[in-house]
């Protein structure tokens, strides 16, 4: 494969403008992150260490291999929400590796509100579980939460995708072979008690890890019982009387080295045979990505330079370069695996659509896994492209993607509009992992493009009555629509609401996407099988 | 003194290392981020990640040390050269935490740091000083008007060239003096200047000097820095060609006087200024380890940086003047990452290949590896090699040897014109002086090596050749390492 040439230069005072614009978005990214890992606040925090218990973190770097990766989702979630209470929807979640197995971690944050489940919190759990089933990892719950949050049960409790969705996914998982265990480090009451006893094993820690049903205050208002919550549902009880939990831990520490041995005798499951080759990182400097993406977003930029600091060598084979050069399509390695790179160079029109069809037939045709990068306005409007059969041509690509069988990975790296981020693989298509980057936005077509829009159907019912808008009236009109795009197509604003996977440093980004790669090795693929694709 | 922190980078924290290895201390390293990967972080018994606003910061930062120190259950702190190695006040605030510093009192530093003072206690006890004035920040310069020209100016608190001007007519003499201060009072925090009288013939001659504190004091020798490019040393020596045993002794007994006036501990260097009727007058002194000490463990046999340690550690001087024995003749060329083809611009890169020479004589002191990023953020020392023969000759020879043996691609750095200075006739006579880069090799450019567009072709085919053959050993199911694996302890926006 051939290296992409750069026409990037470093020295010029709009790499100098993006260097400084973009550097201080991923540290504004690294601060936020910075303050979530903090938890519920330094009282909660200090209740919490009283206790002898470890934090959620630290849990986690103690449970996973020393030294290895934790690709944490969505540590941003419930960001600016619930009044800000709720960081990290109180729950840690991630991929991380236990005795050279990859697993997915999913575990309570007690410093949060007593680690009760907000609907955020319950969203989180159920992506983890998702990720766990599309990648069958087997799934660790570090349990220490109060059960849903009260006040908020009518959007935790009932739905479909609500609290109960965690008990099935176990009993789904679990019947089709994918390990649940769990350690109990702390409170599991009413429903969150299920989460233990649905596993296939659980620890639980002497004198804080507590299983009930219902708590002492349940249960002295429902029967007048009197009962301390160890009588109720301790490490004793559980390990000799109820049999609800199998191994007594002593403390934090020791569950979690409990915990790593019930994966150490899981064995190694199989993995796919891939293409791969040695990693080799890219050949141009990847800290040049902060000088290359604009400053203002809806600049248009060359997305090759893009790859070019994404992909091992910056080595590139583009697939059909010549037609529809809108879009990118083409073979790439990443961390030495084979991915199908679609990325957006340019409004997506019928030709580009037709290519990436084409290249996501050949992809699933050669169990290559996708990886498209989203920097799209939306498909491409006008008579002559309506008549031309646009809708038909970006259905082919919708169909395309939508049954796609090989693993597909998105990263919104720029603007992420209209149909655009259904064709190029959006939320609602299945990625294994979605990403944002801080330079991302998210809505159904541009705030400029709404404002305008909305303008033109205002002046048109105005216009029935013979009447119109001055210039001043107009742009009154339009800020509130634009501002409101400005807030709700932030990269914060949708990892909040879980719309993704995590607001990835555009550094970290080929990291990240070589772990997921990696990750997705245990899932056999498919033969392809497509929609009807409308000709 | 059990486990020792060494508040450098580089080469030189390469070496304390060794040194505390070699004790049976424990070592820390501490690392800038820009320094995870750095030789001296992977050789250190522990290493502890610094935080700082800059590259730099971090291994300037008193407090930020002393926390490293603190967490690191260290006792010892050894500063290098460089950095903080000559602040009085870090040491003194490293012995306000109950930690040893491994180096002079913080007095003794305090007192000869300061050049002005340092200056006249050489006057003192009768050590030759050049002619000169000090200069009070604001001082007129009309002080001057008795003093021959060429002159310098000289920050007091000044050190590696900085603060530093020749001036060759008086109508140069106030810009001089103004630039003189701004840098220094941008650099040091002190505007005070002094004028000297400047040799522009003469050599740059040393004595290393290492005592107890407590009475035991020997003196190891001389060495020779005249090659110098803007007032940094390139290549050392010792013995000095210059130096007759007669002078020897002069030389020495000047450094032992000024050392034992102020009970000087650990180990130092007296600079001097040699004339070319022999004469030779104080400059000053150096608080710390020089970069250059190799050339004196090659003729003395002694290791100084064990030395320095266990003097450190409260132990008596184990050796008097009888028994330091020189023998033969050391020289050492620094690799500083500078481009003679481009001006000796500072060059950056990455260390793509890497090998160093070996063999009877010859020493590597180096702060690189493979895969080191080199950047410009620190000071563009890379390593040094050192060579020892019996004869000046010899020891030139195995250098000229080692230079050509040693290969570092990726950045640029002065190699090349070690190896033409090593042959260069007047540098062979050993007739050098502190302008002898600039008076000869101020236009020098390297020669272009025979046949260079074939090598590259035979180069790049070869490396081609290389991803193909790893990957055939590595098998097309997936076999190979995964990013599990390699990545380390990655974590979302904790940087990489």
């Amino acid at each position: 494969m051939r290296r992409l040439e750069t026409r990037v230069s470093t020295r010029t005072a709009e790499f100098e403008t993006n260097r400084r614009h973009n550097e201080a978005l991923a540290a504004e990214l690294r601060e936020r992150l910075a303050r979530v890992r903090m938890g519920g606040g330094p009282e909660a925090r200090a209740r919490h260490a009283a206790r002898g218990k470890l934090f959620v973190r630290e849990r986690i770097d103690r449970l996973l291999d020393p030294g290895t990766p934790f690709l944490e989702l969505s540590p941003l979630a419930a960001y600016d929400l619930y009044g800000g209470e709720a960081p990290g929807a109180g729950l840690v979640t991630g991929i991380g590796v236990v005795h050279g197995r990859e697993v997915v971690i999913v575990a309570n944050d007690a410093t949060v509100k007593g680690g009760t489940y907000y609907p955020l919190t319950v969203k989180k759990h159920l992506r983890a579980q998702e990720i766990a089933l599309e990648n069958r990892l087997p799934c660790l719950y570090l349990v220490d939460s109060g059960g849903a949050f009260l006040p908020l049960q009518a959007e935790v409790f009932p739905d479909r995708d609500h609290f109960g969705r965690i008990f099935y996914n176990q009993a789904q998982m679990s019947a089709r072979g994918i390990p649940q265990l769990a350690a109990v480090m702390g409170s599991c009451t009413a429903g969150g008690a299920y989460v233990p006893a649905m596993c296939d094993e659980t620890v639980i820690v002497r004198g804080t890890g507590t299983i009930f049903l219902g708590g002492p205050p349940l249960v002295k208002a429902a029967t007048g019982e009197e009962v301390t919550p160890e009588e109720l549902g301790g490490a004793l009880v559980h390990t000799q009387k109820s049999g609800v939990a199998d191994y007594l831990a002593e403390d934090d520490a020791h569950a979690l080295e409990l915990l790593r041995d019930l994966v150490a005798h899981l064995g190694t499951p199989p993995r796919r045979a891939v293409d791969v080759a040695p990693p080799e990182p890219p050949a141009y400097d990847p800290r040049e990505l902060y000088g290359i993406l604009p400053a203002d977003p809806r600049t248009p930029y060359e997305v090759r330079e893009v790859i070019a600091r994404l992909v091992d060598g910056s080595r590139f084979h583009e697939f059909k370069p010549r037609y529809g050069p809108t879009l990118v399509t083409g073979f790439a390695r990443l961390h030495g695996y084979l991915v199908g790179l679609v990325a957006n160079n340019g409004v997506l029109v019928s030709e580009a659509a037709l290519k990436a069809t084409h290249f996501i037939q050949l992809c699933n045709a050669r169990g290559v896994p996708l990886l498209f990068l989203q920097n799209i306005t939306g498909f491409m409007v006008g008579r002559q492209y309506e008549q031309g059969g646009i809708a038909k041509d970006g259905a082919k690509m919708v169909n395309a993607v939508a049954t796609s069988v090989v693993p597909k990975f998105t990263v919104i790296i720029g603007g992420s509009h209209g149909a655009g981020n259904y064709g190029m693989c959006g939320r609602a298509f299945q990625p294994r992992l979605l990403f944002m980057w801080p330079q991302g936005r998210i809505s159904v077509m541009g705030g400029e493009q709404a404002a305008l829009t909305l303008l033109q159907v205002k002046l048109d019912q105005l216009a029935a009555r013979g009447e119109t808008l001055d210039a001043e009236q107009r742009e009154a009109f339009m800020a509130p629509i634009r501002e409101a795009y400005e807030r709700e197509g932030s990269p914060y604003f949708s990892t909040a609401r879980l719309w993704d996977d995590g607001v990835l440093d555009p550094l970290e980004t080929r990291d990240a996407l070589g772990l997921g790669l990696a990750a997705a090795l245990h899932t056999p693929i498919g033969p392809p099988a497509y929609g009807v694709f409308r000709m | 003194m059990r486990r020792v922190l060494v508040a450098n980078r580089g080469e030189i924290a390469v070496r304390v290392i060794r040194a505390c290895r070699l004790l049976g201390l424990e070592s820390v390293a501490v690392y800038a981020e820009a320094d995870r990967e750095a030789p001296h972080v992977a050789l250190a018994d522990r290493a502890v990640p610094l935080a700082g606003s800059t590259a730099v910061a971090p291994y300037l930062t008193i407090a930020t040390l002393l926390e490293a120190a603190r967490v690191s259950g260290a006792d010892a702190v050894h500063p290098g050269y460089g950095f903080l190695a000559e602040r009085a006040d870090f040491a003194a605030a490293v012995e306000a935490a109950g930690l040893v510093f491994v180096g002079p009192t913080a007095e003794t530093m305090a007192a000869l740091g300061d050049k002005v003072a340092a200056r006249r206690l050489a006057a003192r006890v009768g050590v030759p000083v050049l002619p000169g004035v000090e200069l009070a920040e604001g001082a007129e310069p009309a002080a001057a008007a008795g003093l021959d020209y060429p002159l310098v100016v000289k920050a007091s608190a000044g050190g590696g060239g900085r603060g530093l001007r020749v001036v060759e007519r008086p109508a140069d003499l106030v810009p001089a003096l103004e630039g003189a201060r701004r840098e220094a009072l941008a650099a040091f925090g002190d505007g005070t200047v002094y004028l000297e009288r400047w040799l522009p013939r003469a050599r740059h001659v040393e004595v290393q000097v290492l005592g107890d504190g407590r009475g035991g004091l020997v003196h190891l020798g001389e060495r020779e820095c005249s090659i110098q490019r803007r007032h940094q040393k390139l290549l050392e020596e010792s013995p000095s060609p210059a130096v007759t045993p007669a002078l020897r002794r002069q030389l020495t007994e000047a450094a032992l006087a000024l050392a034992r006036a102020v009970g000087y501990r650990s180990a130092g260097t007296v600079e001097f200024l040699l004339d070319e009727a022999g004469r030779f007058y104080f400059l000053e002194v150096n608080t710390r380890l020089q970069v250059e000490h190799p050339v004196t463990e090659w003729v003395t046999g002694l290791d100084l940086v064990a030395l320095q340690l266990r003097l450190a550690a409260g132990e008596a001087l184990p050796l008097a003047q009888r028994d330091v024995t020189l023998a033969g003749h050391a020289l050492e060329c620094r690799l500083v990452a500078e481009d003679p083809a481009s001006g000796f611009r500072p060059a950056t890169g990455r260390v793509h290949v890497l090998e160093w020479p070996t063999g009877p004589g010859v020493r590597v002191d180096a702060g690189i590896a493979p895969g080191s990023v080199v950047g410009s953020d620190y000071d563009s020392l890379l390593a040094k090699l050192s060579t020892w023969g019996e004869t000046r000759e010899a020891a030139r020879r195995r250098m000229l040897e080692a230079l050509r043996a040693t290969t570092l691609l990726g950045v640029a750095t002065v190699r090349d014109l070690h190896l033409a200075l090593l042959e260069d006739p007047a540098f062979v006579a050993g007739d050098t002086h502190i302008r002898f880069l600039e008076a000869r090799y101020a236009a020098w450019r390297p020669p272009a090596p025979a046949g260079w567009p074939a090598l590259l072709a035979a180069a790049a085919l070869a490396r081609a050749a290389e991803p193909r053959a790893a990957a055939a050993g590595a098998g097309p199911s997936g076999a190979g390492p995964s990013p599990w694996q390699t990545l380390g302890p990655f974590r979302l926006g904790e940087g990489r």
